[in-house]
Order: structure tokens, then sequence, then C-alpha cells
């Protein structure tokens, strides 16, 4: 990107020129293999020659403890998650993702607002409003939707890192146990991500096969986004 | 924009800048209400324990920018709002918050952050009953600050703006800026505004008087420990605000 562009008033505050470095998003549901995909773009990516930063939900220096002991308790309700996970987001995008992009850096986001938005409005959020808080977020270069059947995910979860409370919706109770309820909140937020994808102009990339032909698909659509 | 309140209790709210006096106001009001027999529950602006801990880091290591402060403290509200003021308001309890919304909305601007987008951040809070809005000049309210204290903390004194090297003339000009959105918000949401350097009593009074006409022929929920014995047993005790 040169010119920045926000989704709504971003940062009245402060001036951007121009930010030379590029922002690729990775979206998807849990389970849909993003961060073996970042590992491998970030490999290619500095082979190029292209210097990388990666950044992800919830990584925040300022948020990161305090969110982490909240969802430790049971009293972290959706309303203050949601604003929680704002403060995550907006703190890593000032501190960190705009100055990377300043320096000229390829900046690879796993996920980015939109998944905030769609497990706000799973929560009985209004998505209007979910939506307008982000009204300092940056538009990306581009937004890649891996996107798997629950099956896959399943089955990656299964032979990844086991079934946890958040990824299964449990706060909200789903079902009554975890696989169940991970099935029903899984399908609850690709249904919201299919509606984001025609909002926010996602581009689809089929997640169900193996991680090297997605890697194939992204990095041909990353390399459009970069030369 | 705030949502109507239509649960069962009421909602009242002092709001101003630091030293116009509204903390002292609230707590009169508060014990006035259970002397009446009503069922009172007390909320402080900045005081969630969930978030607590964050908002302590962010301020002794300086990392908060304008937005960052912002939704931090939406969160604090957030928190207190469902987990307190909802469930209390649903009661039928009077709820009273020393600061509210209105305060996010005259320090965030103040800060720089845009005016509609923060107003959005607390659409899911209700629109209180009484907002009470303390004016007072800026230089009373200062020189209330000011004295008996020695030191101005960095965020509460608005140094992150770099507005000027000097704590206390940078305090001076970011209360002077939140005071012009206090101002502007009289009419926007039908602030009741009260004259701050009215002497403590009548400035009392004049709340009683609002607040009776509120409360006229409005049950809400009884206070059982009223009719046991008329000593008041608190919960949560009004004290300096932040």
């Amino acid at each position: 990107m040169k010119r920045p562009v926000f989704y709504g008033a971003g940062f009245p505050y402060r001036s951007f020129k121009e930010l030379p470095g590029k922002l690729i998003v990775l979206e998807g549901t849990d389970g849909v293999g993003r961060s073996t995909q970042i590992a491998m773009l970030r490999q290619w990516l500095e082979e190029e020659g292209y210097a990388v930063s990666d950044t992800g939900l919830n990584r925040s220096p300022l948020t990161s403890p305090g969110l982490e002991a909240a969802k430790l308790g049971h009293t972290l309700s959706p309303l203050t998650m949601s604003l929680f996970y704002a403060t995550d987001f907006a703190d890593r995008l000032e501190n960190l993702i705009i100055p990377a992009l300043k320096a000229g850096f390829v900046v690879l986001s796993d996920r980015y607002f939109y998944s905030i938005i769609a497990r706000d409005v799973v929560r009985g959020a209004d998505p209007e409003w979910a939506r307008k808080i982000y009204g300092f977020a940056l538009k990306p270069d581009i937004i890649l939707y891996l996107k798997a059947d629950i099956a896959t995910l399943i089955s990656r979860i299964v032979h990844g890192r086991g079934f946890n409370y958040w990824e299964a919706g449990m706060d909200i109770r789903c079902a009554d146990n975890l696989f169940d309820s991970f099935a029903a909140y899984q399908s609850r937020l690709m249904e919201q991500f299919e509606q984001l994808s025609k909002e926010y102009g996602f581009i689809t990339v089929d997640a169900n096969r193996h991680a090297n032909d997605v890697f194939i698909d992204l990095r041909q659509q990353i390399r459009a986004v970069i030369e | 924009m705030l949502k109507k309140q239509e649960y069962k209790g009421k909602l009242i709210v002092v709001e101003g800048i630091d030293g116009s006096g509204k903390s002292t106001q609230i707590d009169l009001l508060f014990k006035w209400l259970q002397s009446l027999g009503k069922t009172v529950y007390f909320s402080e602006w900045n005081s969630s324990t969930l978030v607590k801990s964050t908002t302590k880091l962010g301020k002794q290591e300086k990392m908060f920018t304008p937005t960052t402060f912002s939704l931090l403290q939406a969160t604090d509200f957030a928190d207190r709002w469902e987990n307190y003021i909802l469930p209390m308001l649903k009661a039928g309890v009077i709820v009273l918050a020393d600061r509210y919304a209105y305060t996010a909305f005259a320090r965030d601007v103040a800060r720089g952050v845009d005016r509609a987008w923060v107003r959005n951040l607390y659409s899911f809070a209700a629109q209180p009953d009484i907002v009470f809005y303390f004016r007072v000049p800026l230089d009373v309210a200062v020189d209330r600050i000011l004295t008996g204290r020695s030191n101005l903390k960095y965020y509460e004194a608005g140094m992150d703006l770099g507005l000027s090297d000097n704590k206390v003339t940078s305090f001076r000009l970011f209360q002077q800026r939140i005071i012009n959105e206090y101002e502007a918000m009289v009419n926007e949401f039908g602030l009741t505004t009260i004259d701050g350097t009215l002497p403590i009593k009548k400035q009392q009074k004049q709340m009683r008087q609002i607040t009776r006409a509120v409360i006229k022929g409005w049950e809400g929920l009884p206070n059982p420990q009223r009719r046991v014995r008329p000593v008041q047993v608190r919960k949560s005790v009004p004290g300096k605000a932040g």
C-alpha cells in the first residue's frame, strides 16, 4: 500500500504519509491451518528478499497478560471480551503493524479484526456496532480466507492441539460437550465469514487440500500483490 | 447513541472535570437515598478488577495511545455494565455512577479520537435517567486538585498529548479541552447542569429535588435490611474518582 486507507476515521491524531510495506491477512476458522501457512509464507518471502513481520490475535504486550488471565475466569462476558480483543488489535496495529509497514516490511497477519467481529456476532453482539469499532483499522492489501469443511477442521484439531474450551465456543454452550459444541460453533462462525467475505472482499482459498497445495495458491495471490 | 433506559431501576450519573465536586455530591445523594429506604448501588469509573492489571501495566509503562486508552476504558465499562450495572437496573435498584460514558466522550475526544467512533463504542449502554454535570471554571477545579497534592499523574495531566512539558500547564490545557467537550454535550444529551461553585449544601438540595421528581411514585426493589434495623449497611463505598 502507498497511502493508507482506513475503514472509518482511522487515527485522527496521527498523520501518515506513505506506508511502503504490504499488509497480507490470512483469515479463517480455528484449525484451518493458518499458522502452518504463515510459517511457509514467511520462509518463502524471506528467501525472496522481503523483510517479514508477523502478528496474530492476543499478542499485544499491553493486553495479552490481562486477557489471558480473564479467559481463565468465568466473568468475561461477550461485550467485555469483544472490547478487550479490540484493544489488543488496536495496540498491535498502531505499535507493530503500522511501524513495520512504514519501514517497508511485508506484514503477515494471522487473522485480522474480521475474526473478532465473527466471534462477537455469534455471541449476540450487534453486527453494526461490532463493525464500527474497527473504523480505526487499516485496509489490508489482500485478505486471503482459508475455508475448510467442519470434517477437515475436526481432523486437524484431533491430530493437532486437541479440543479447547474457547475454540469450541463453550462459553456460550453451543452444545453440552466439547465435540458437538466445536462443530456447532465453527459452523456458526463460517456463516459469519461468508457474510464478511462479501462485505470486505476476501479471496477464498480451498483449505481442505494438502498444505503444500494451499501454499501454492497463496503464494500466487501474494506475488501479484507484492511485485 | 445510547439506548433508552427501559429497565426497572433508575440510573443517576455525575459528570464533570476533576475537582468539580461531583464525588462529594454523589456520596451525599447515596446516603440520602438510602435513608429513604431505597436500594442503591454505586459504581465508579475505571474500577473493573478484570481490566485492572492491564490498565496498571499500560500506565506504568506509558504504553497507551488515545485509541487503546479509549478501548481499554470501554472494556472496563463493559465489564461493569454486564456484571453489575445491567443486572442491578433489571432488579429495580437505583444505580449511582461516578462518571459514565460521557467521561469517555469528553476525555477521549480531548485526546484526539473520533467523536462518532467513541459514541458507538458505548452504544450498548442505557441513557441515564439523570446526568448531573458539574460546571466549574477551570481555575477553581485546578485549584481544588492541586491543593494538598504533590503530584499529578502522567495520563491524568494529559502528558501523553505533548501539549506542554510542564505537568500543571499540560493538565490545564487538557482539562480545558475536556470542558469544551462537556459543554457541547449539555444539549446533545440533555445533561442537567449544576453550578459547582455554589455551596455544597445548595448543590445537594438541587440534586435531591430533581431526583425526587424522578423517583416519585416509583417503587423499585425494596430494601429488606431497612425494615429490620434503620442502620444502613453499605457494600460499596463511594470514594475518589479516577
